[in-house]
């Protein structure tokens, strides 16, 4: 009998020891096995390198349209409202050349389009889609940069060269369009509600104005506020630093915790300004001009005196898509004056054929009406052909250079609307 | 052989709901794990480093954001709780030989599409629409007014989208009670108050913990509400997540933030469940 004052050694050791028994070992090996697997599940980076000079690029083409074909079909993705609904550019297309085009209205946001497409490029599969219309944003420069987009062959798009306005030539997102070319164009300025707002915004101030406390809607999106925040403070948002968005950020949060946001909308805006739920609000140029001209309202569009950001959606093939000569052959298609005016009549947006602007001043000449009223107010209005004041006063969205900068954009102002 | 088949037929019967939740739940949940704690970028690629960081990002950015989907969650369930148990028990109790046709109207809304409901809500309740409109003109409530973008409307959102959900188990809980329990009380001189007291509210009690379980948990993780009906400082964790991935593409923070708000509801269901006991509870869910 050991001393019960002095206890046992082994049993000391049993109690403030762990005993590793079989369990244990298995669920060791157990932890092990799962922290493999968890390891296992890295995703994998997709990142290529821009073409450096113009005869890598010019390589590049090469390589990819050698031996290319006409399939007679093309998938085409675009946005709603970005087309008649008839179709007439379309059906005139088949017409010509006897491509068939299934057009679908499926891109709804840039962002959730690009999450929506991104796995599928990433494993070198079909979109379903030959051609699709992206806005120039931070999605498009990762499209860029993660090569999914074919680089074009300028040879196939001679109507490119001949009639797109040359500052469409050399956008900072993608400068020689390599991978892109111009769809529309539009610019974010501010829109009102004549029946509350009785003096109109001629300044970005307004946005920050006490008076309108809670009727004011800014949108959702990082860089088109981000936009704002810098033109109040004088700040050309195109060659910003980031000290300047964090002054920006600083101005924003100060608009939002003053009450006066009521709300980060995304492209659902229109209605509560037309409603009234919202007085005045960040805006699209085009969504202002067809809610008045399919609802009857009097809604306002202004550009601010300080300026505004013009933004273009562009025309691209995916990598992976089927029939890229029947898709390269639409978008030259799109270039000639005629078919640009009869779009531009439709969607109210900036056209980058400046050409279109007498034909549609001559259809107007041959129409009566309403009808000649609607296309001479589009043929005059500097929301589809900027006179060169007003395009002296646009600025493009500052384009981020590598992912570490756009984290940085990020996290800077996406605090402010999800709030 | 027949030992062999007998030892064999329970692993059979679990067979189907194994393989379903391995496929829907564990593989997810241990991807999502495995995300939150890898560092990159889209572009160059995650690479599983342990890396932490991404948790206290998540938190130290976010934490309002998670308490306030809780709270919502909360004042949403007990809203349901105030609203659902009066119909149930009345659907129970005095829906005499209609009670399907009033279960069906119950549920009728709900077969319309989740988001439009809640879009439709946005209609009702618009500044200058059919609800305050004319309040605002006959005076009653000031010009500014507005219900919409402020938090009444996203928990007021929530409580209604998921209100059948505490309705259904509150109803199931109080038409199982059997009719001559109640005529005890009642020969043992207990008044109607008294007999919903002490008889009705204890049996009825697992219908209620079901449907708080049914509706706290969506709720607190919807986005819907919060984006459709919300303003500014209305933001839910489910913004966060939803913007983290699709906009920011920030996996690993997106998935920390998936991943502690998944422990902290099952914390919560965990230690409400052991207050309550859970055996009627299951009873009840599975009828």
């Amino acid at each position: 009998m050991s001393n019960p004052s002095t206890p046992d050694p082994a049993f000391l050791r049993g109690l403030t020891q762990r005993r590793l028994g079989r369990r244990d070992a298995f669920r060791v090996a157990g932890l092990s096995a799962a922290g493999l697997a968890l390891a296992a599940c890295g995703v994998q980076g997709k990142g290529v390198a821009r073409p450096t000079s113009s005869a890598q690029a010019q390589s590049e083409v090469e390589k990819y349209w050698a031996g290319k074909v006409k399939n007679g079909h093309v998938d085409f993705a675009n946005w709603p409202l970005y087309m008649d609904p008839e179709h007439p550019e379309l059906k005139k297309f088949t017409e010509q050349t006897g491509i068939t085009v299934t057009y679908k209205e499926v891109i709804q946001e840039t962002t959730s389009w690009f999450a929506k497409i991104q796995p599928q490029l990433a494993a070198g599969q079909s979109i379903d889609y030959d051609l699709m219309v992206v806005t120039n944003s931070i999605q498009l420069t990762q499209l860029i940069k993660l090569g999914y987009l074919v680089p074009l062959d300028h040879e196939r798009l001679p109507n490119f060269a001949k009639n797109v306005g040359e500052r469409y030539k050399n956008e900072s997102f993608d400068p020689g369009n390599v991978f892109t070319v111009p769809y529309a164009s539009g610019m974010t300025g501010i829109a009102y509600n004549p029946k509350y707002v009785t003096t109109p915004p001629t300044s970005y101030s307004a946005l920050w104005d006490p008076k309108y406390k809670g009727k004011v809607g800014m949108m959702a999106d990082s860089q088109e506020i981000a936009n704002f925040g810098m033109f109040v403070l004088g700040i050309d948002p195109e060659k910003s630093t980031p000290a300047d968005w964090e002054k920006a950020a600083d101005k924003l949060r100060q608009q939002r915790d003053s009450g006066i946001v009521r709300k980060y909308y995304d492209q659902s805006y229109i209605d509560p300004l037309a409603k009234g739920d919202i007085w005045l609000c960040q805006a699209w140029s085009g969504d202002v001009f067809q809610k008045n001209l399919s609802d009857g309202t009097d809604l306002k569009f202004v550009i601010p005196e300080e300026g505004a950001t013009i933004w273009t959606d562009n025309f691209m093939i995916p990598k992976s898509a089927a029939n890229p000569v029947d898709a390269i052959t639409l978008i030259d298609f799109f270039y000639q004056p005629p078919i640009a005016a009869s779009l531009a009549e439709y969607i109210n947006y900036v056209t980058p054929v400046p050409a279109a602007q007498e034909i549609i001043r001559s259809n107007a000449a041959k129409a009566t009406g309403e009808d000649k009223k609607t296309l001479e107010m589009i043929a005059d209005s500097p929301l589809v052909f900027p006179s060169p004041e007003v395009y002296a006063k646009l600025r493009t969205y500052r384009t981020l250079a590598d992912s570490a900068e756009q984290k940085k954009f990020e996290s800077i102002f996406q605090p402010i609307t999800t709030s | 052989m027949r030992r062999l088949r007998a030892a064999l037929t329970p692993y059979a019967l679990i067979f189907p709901g194994g393989v379903w939740l391995a496929i829907f739940f564990v593989v997810p949940t241990v991807v999502m794990l495995s995300l939150s704690l890898q560092s990159g970028n889209v572009a160059d690629g995650f690479v599983f480093t342990w890396n932490w960081q991404s948790y206290v990002d998540g938190l130290t950015n976010y934490h309002d954001q998670i308490i306030r989907s809780l709270v919502y969650g909360l004042a949403a369930t007990l809203i349901q709780i105030v609203i659902g148990f009066p119909v149930a028990y009345w659907i129970a109790f005095k829906g005499g030989r209609h009670k399907s046709v009033y279960l069906f109207l119950l549920l009728l809304p709900f077969l319309v599409s989740f988001v439009l409901r809640t879009i439709s809500w946005q209609f009702l309740l618009s500044d200058n629409g059919m609800l305050l409109g004319p309040l605002k003109n006959i005076g009653l409530l000031p010009g500014d007014f507005r219900v919409l973008a402020t938090p009444f409307a996203v928990i007021g959102g929530l409580a209604y989208n998921f209100l059948p959900f505490m309705v259904l188990p509150i109803y199931v809980a109080l038409e199982r009670i059997d009719p001559r329990v109640l005529e005890a009380a009642n020969d043992l001189y207990a008044g109607k108050f008294q007999t919903f007291l002490r008889v009705v509210l204890p049996l009825s009690l697992p219908g209620v913990f079901a449907g708080v379980l049914m509706t706290f948990v969506p709720a607190s993780s919807d986005y819907v509400n919060a984006s459709v009906l919300g303003g500014t400082n209305t933001t839910m964790i489910g913004n966060v997540i939803q913007n983290q991935y699709l906009v920011t593409q920030d996996y690993p923070t997106a998935s920390a933030l998936s991943f502690t708000l998944m422990a902290l509801l099952l914390v919560g269901i965990f230690a409400y469940a052991k207050a309550l006991g859970t055996e009627d509870v299951l009873e009840v869910a599975a009828r």
